[in-house]
């Protein structure tokens, strides 16, 4: 650049608005984008609109899945049931990540003496994966308290939750090590010459971009849990599932299933656009200019 | 001797990689690795740094055998600096970050301290506007300068350089080597690995030519680029001189 630029409207390339020639193509590129996104949208709800409302069975699943009254009365049940979804949440997420990272790291650590623990993570992940959710549920969740212990040992919550940590962090832990074994050997080799221990190179080299890069992938198990909580419902507690099967026997109306899959919806959806801006932030603080 | 290697041997499999290394470097000695690809440069600094164990011979720094298996090679390594090809920074840290992060952690030197020093070691490899950068946002020569003060953090009594020149852009190679220059002026003893067989004329007060393994020729630079005494070093070098590099 030089030292003696004039105004930027006198430069070549600039027109009367002082935009360059550039700025400006890119604001008529926006404007075209923005006009047919919004056309497109309209024309498909329009369509949705129109069309739907005229199908033969419209007005009897209108009546029995939307129904204003029904919801109106079921809503505030079923948010005060959610109450409990996202408690088994909250205390079922920090455990599975806890135990996912520890079984990742168990199966990534390559001293010899720990080949049994190594051979053990490995059972762990292959047995808790291959199980689906509800049955592990079912199977821990009657199985244990069948065993005749007391309260509050016996109580479906502890063994519902349970069941969830098993068999996320089954997942989560592999999703961590496919994050570990993503970090280059030349990290570890970098690190080592400078004289760090293996363990210090794991902690503060290695997963520190190992979660960096899984957390897309971690988000969405963490979406999906937030969802497979209301499995608990199979095993006893009331949460939102179980109360809207509740509220539905009771109007005959199926509109608290919808009402509930709207509850979980307020949550996921926001959950899952406050991951991808932390990503997207993460990646502008740290990399340079991004490719288009 | 600062650094000894006596009759080292190293094998990848059934492929000998290198056969029966010996070399001296003395106390502020710069030695140049040079030879074709892969002549096993690189795996004689990674043995050197004890990065691969050593199948046969010795390694000894200031006269203690560090090739000792069993040896406590963390605390080895912290004294021995080394600065690799494609830069191994840590991208998830910003350039103090990753210059702080072995003093601080394998040192126990305390944050303000270790920062302070590396500050200042950055500003002598005219970074100081970068400290707060991370690595994805310089160049790749300002990058190297950054691995190089990484190194140095630790205050190493030898540093290895494994052709640290060659992942760079021409136009940015000399601002490496002036930090190489540098360095050699401060009386660091360096081994280094390079392809910019001007360089390593300049710098280094020996030379060794390295064919499948072997050091086959080890003289003073002027010596092994003016006359070469072996019939491969010659061929190597007019290989060279026919590509442009010397
Ligand atoms: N980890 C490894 N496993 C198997 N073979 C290897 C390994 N590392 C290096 N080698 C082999 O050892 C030989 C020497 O490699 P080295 O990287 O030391 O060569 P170099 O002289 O540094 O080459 P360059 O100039 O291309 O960097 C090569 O044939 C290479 O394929
Ligand atoms: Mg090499």
């Amino acid at each position: 650049m030089n030292a003696t630029v004039p105004g930027m409207s006198d430069l070549p390339g600039t027109d009367a608005s002082g935009r360059t020639r550039r700025q400006e193509f890119e604001r008529r590129q926006r404007r075209r984008a923005l006009a047919v996104a919004t056309t497109s949208t309209l024309v498909v709800a329009a369509l949705v609109v129109i069309l739907v409302p005229r199908t033969p069975g419209w007005y009897k699943v209108k009546r029995s899945f939307f129904d204003v009254e029904v919801f109106s009365t079921t809503f505030p049940r079923l948010l005060s049931a959610f109450v409990k979804d996202v408690q088994i949440f909250a205390w079922c997420a920090p455990c599975i990540l806890a135990l996912g990272m520890l079984i990742a790291v168990l199966r990534s650590v390559r001293a010899p003496a720990l080949f049994p623990f190594r051979l053990f993570a490995a059972a762990y992940t292959d047995v808790f994966r291959g199980i689906p959710v509800i049955l592990t549920i079912l199977l821990v969740g009657f199985g244990v308290p069948g065993l005749g212990l007391d309260r509050p040992y016996n109580s479906p919550y502890l063994w519902g939750s349970v069941a969830l940590v098993l068999n996320y962090s089954a997942y989560v832990a592999e999703v961590f090590r496919a994050g570990i074994e993503s970090v280059h050997e030349s990290q570890r080799a970098g690190a080592r010459s400078l004289g760090l221990s293996s363990a210090s190179t794991l902690r503060h080299v290695v997963l520190p971009q190992a979660v960096r890069r899984v957390i897309p992938p971690l988000m969405n198990d963490l979406v999906s849990l937030q969802k497979d909580v209301a499995l608990i419902s199979l095993i006893g507690p009331i949460e939102v599932l179980r109360q809207a099967g509740i509220d539905k026997s009771k109007y005959a109306n199926f509109t608290p299933y919808v009402g509930a899959a709207l509850i979980f919806l307020l949550l996921t959806i926001p959950e899952t656009r406050f991951v991808d801006w932390l990503v997207a932030r993460e990646r502008r603080r740290t990399t340079g200019t991004a490719v288009r | 001797m600062k650094l000894s290697l006596r009759d080292v041997h190293k094998a990848f499999g059934p492929r000998a990689v290198l056969s029966g290394i010996s070399l001296d470097v003395a106390q502020s000695e710069v030695i140049a690795l040079i030879g074709a690809s892969g002549s096993g440069k690189s795996t004689l600094l990674r043995c050197v740094n004890l990065l691969e164990p050593i199948d046969d011979g010795v390694i000894l720094l200031d006269g203690l055998d560090i090739s000792e298996p069993g040896l406590a090679a963390d605390a080895i390594r912290r004294r021995i600096g080394m600065v690799f090809q494609s830069f191994n920074l840590f991208p998830h840290m910003s350039v103090l970050a990753n210059v702080t992060l072995a003093p601080r952690k394998v040192l126990k030197v305390d944050k303000a301290e270790a920062e302070d020093r590396a500050r200042s070691l950055l500003t002598r490899f005219g970074l100081a506007e970068r400290v707060d950068s991370f690595p994805d946002q310089l160049s790749g020569g300002q990058q190297q300068r950054v691995a190089i003060a990484r190194s140095l953090a630790m205050e190493p009594e030898v540093m290895l350089l494994d052709e640290i020149t060659s992942a760079l852009d021409p136009e940015l190679v000399g601002e490496v080597l002036d930090v190489v220059r540098e360095l050699k002026t401060s009386g660091m003893t360096m081994l280094l690995a390079t392809h910019e067989m001007g360089f390593a004329r300049e710098i280094a007060d020996r030379v060794c030519f390295l064919d499948r393994g072997e050091i086959i020729e080890s003289a003073a630079a002027r010596d092994i680029f003016e006359r070469p005494q072996h019939e491969r070093t010659r061929q190597f070098l007019q290989r060279v001189t026919d590509a442009g590099r010397l």
